[in-house]
């Protein structure tokens, strides 16, 4: 028994470095900390680029990390060997961002499931007819559905499909790869809610991956700001959006749109696009693009301090945005 | 009625109904599909046992009694172009199945894991600079002229094209989400390969399993022209043609049928080939 302060997932110091073709070296993720409480779910945003993929699919080593550490109930995942990680496999599952590559399209709805299913040793026969059933179900899917193919459904559909698949070998953590961005606005809220649901009633904890702060803002318990593989601020979702310390944070919540005309604040849009992770730049990440940038920015990476109440944040000028 | 609702619904529901829409591909069809029935019946449509001697009736030109005249030993062309189509026909399929072993699990095992790439594609570039009808020929000049050793010879001439093919798509298919999918619900590799890469493979590999089918059928017959290829005691087109060549003043038929159901066969299967890869290979398809 853990104590009960203990996170279900804990990640320290996650690094993912490629070397690219002509033997540079991308550092797609630096020291990545951020932890995951149980039944809670953590944002993790940036940008295109920012790592955030990376650093997901890193926890459940769908890419071989680099370095640092994954402690998923007090076993660090990045320790084990492949044959231990699979013991682990069912516990920790993704949902993808394109509902239409990420369901194989010569498969049949019953057989993708029956896919997971046996992969948590679920008995075949009529008991497993009833469990696809019945996580057609949990989805909103009707049971007829089992037996047609993935092309037959629309996008939404689709991702439920994926959601009912990951949930098919009962997980306690999800990572969710931006699940909302490729659908329709109006299919995205259907989602958004289905995911929220099924967390509350599963007591799930869930990564979810997410490119605008405005979604993050209405699941999240917790949330981690990332750009160019770097950690800029994280804490409690209330307290970072009420207050953020990071000049990314602000641009990025500056951009998001606010449905109340007078909420609205000056906004200060980011100019130019992300560095290349290849020659990241010197001391801060951000200061390339920073509005507050000054020459210290680039002598030394950020420390992260402690604001208190569990809100990170990594800028030298944070006081002065305070 | 209930066959039609009773039989499963594919991915791509009505390929047929596809290829019956374009003109050239079902003329294909219908030519290949004839031809394979006139070789599976041969013994029920042919009128004369294929090695029966008539040497009163040799090189006798098309007429009634011969609808494609007699050899020189005065055997029935039309039987004999019959029962060639069984060997060409067997000798062309066995060629694809050969070459579809080596060249599948190749280019699966090129295209899945990075650490195997690069030596197998450099093999597969070397295979692929010999000129192929020399290659069969030293190959079955090394292993010895049967028609076993033909088939052998051309499944590895082929094999290479089938590999690239098949590393080409499985690159792809490697890095799709229902791959990444399976692996994070820790399906063994082995099954991921069958189960997700193969089986979206199947379309581009159909495509090219139709032409290396025409191309085995011309190559056995060339091969067999040579006189490197099968015994010239069994009827193929090859043989045929290759033993006509000698009569081509007097008996210029003893050629021309056999070397017409050559080009036929290969044209009807190059139609149908094209008609495929118009409806399934992905690079070329606008909207799938």
């Amino acid at each position: 028994m853990s104590a009960p302060e203990a996170p279900l997932l804990d990640v320290r110091g996650l690094t993912k470095t490629f070397v690219g073709r002509n033997g540079r070296t991308v550092h797609a993720v630096s020291d990545v900390s951020f932890s995951v409480r149980r039944g809670t779910t953590v944002g993790l945003v940036g940008e295109s680029g920012s790592g955030k993929t990376t650093a997901g699919r890193s926890v459940l080593r769908l890419i071989e990390p680099s370095g640092g550490k994954a402690v998923f109930d007090g076993v660090d995942l990045f320790s084990l060997s492949e044959r231990e990680m699979k013991a682990y496999r069912k516990r920790l599952q993704i949902i993808f961002q394109d509902p239409f590559s990420s369901l194989n399209p010569r498969m049949r709805i019953d057989a993708i499931l029956s896919e997971a299913l046996d992969a948590a040793d679920f008995a075949r026969g009529a008991a497993r007819r009833e469990r696809i059933a019945e996580l057609l179900a949990i989805v909103g899917l009707s049971p007829d559905h089992a037996r047609r193919f993935p092309h037959e459904f629309s996008g939404g559909q689709r991702q439920r499909i994926g959601i009912a698949r990951a949930l098919a070998v009962e997980p306690e953590f999800i990572v969710a790869d931006e699940p909302v961005s490729a659908l329709d606005v109006s299919v995205q809220a259907q989602v958004l809610n289905l995911l929220g649901d099924l967390q509350k009633r599963f007591s799930l904890s869930i990564l979810f991956i997410a490119h605008d702060l405005s979604v993050v803002e209405y699941l999240c318990d917790d949330v981690v700001v990332m750009y160019l593989g770097r950690v800029m601020e994280s804490g409690p979702s209330r307290k970072v959006y009420a207050n953020p310390r990071h000049p990314y944070t602000r641009a990025l919540l500056a951009t998001a749109p606010v449905p109340d005309p007078t909420r609205r604040k000056a906004r200060v849009p980011l100019m130019g696009d992300i560095p290349s992770p290849i020659n990241p730049p010197s001391g801060c990440v951000f200061r390339t693009r920073c509005p507050m940038a000054i020459e210290a920015c680039a002598q030394a990476i950020p420390p992260v301090e402690d604001l208190g109440g569990n809100h990170h944040v990594a800028c030298i000028r944070h006081a002065e945005l305070a | 009625m209930a066959a039609v609702t009773t039989a499963p619904a594919r991915a791509e529901p009505n390929l047929l109904i596809r290829i019956a829409s374009r003109p050239t591909a079902l003329a294909g069809l219908i030519v290949v599909t004839v031809i394979i029935l006139l070789s599976v019946l041969a013994p029920l449509i042919a009128p004369y046992a294929p090695s029966q001697l008539a040497v009163r009736d040799r090189l006798q030109g098309p007429g009634m009694a011969h609808l494609m005249g007699t050899d020189e030993l005065g055997r029935d062309v039309f039987t004999r172009v019959l029962y060639s189509g069984r060997t060409s026909l067997t000798v062309g399929f066995a060629v694809v199945v050969f070459a579809s072993a080596i060249g599948v699990t190749l280019g699966l095992v090129a295209g899945f894991f990075r650490r195997f790439d690069a030596p197998v594609s450099r093999l597969i570039d070397a295979m692929m600079a010999f000129p192929d009808i020399l290659l069969a020929i030293a190959l079955v000049a090394a292993l010895g002229p049967s028609a076993a050793n033909v088939v052998i010879a051309l499944g590895i001439v082929y094999a290479p094209r089938l590999a690239r093919v098949v590393r080409a798509s499985t690159l792809v298919i490697r890095e799709l989400p229902y791959v990444e999918a399976a692996r994070a619900l820790g399906v063994p590799t082995p099954v991921i390969l069958v189960r997700h890469v193969l089986r979206n493979v199947v379309s581009p590999l159909l495509v090219q399993a139709t032409f290396i089918f025409a191309n085995a059928i011309l190559a056995e017959a060339g091969l067999s022209f040579l006189g490197v290829g099968i015994s010239p005691d069994i009827p193929t087109w090859g043989t045929m043609i290759s033993v006509g060549r000698q009569f081509l003043d007097q008996a210029p038929w003893i050629m021309w049928f056999p070397g017409g159901a050559i080009i036929l066969t290969v044209l009807s299967l190059q139609l149908l080939g094209d008609g495929l890869r118009d409806f399934l290979d992905p690079r070329l398809a606008k909207d799938v």
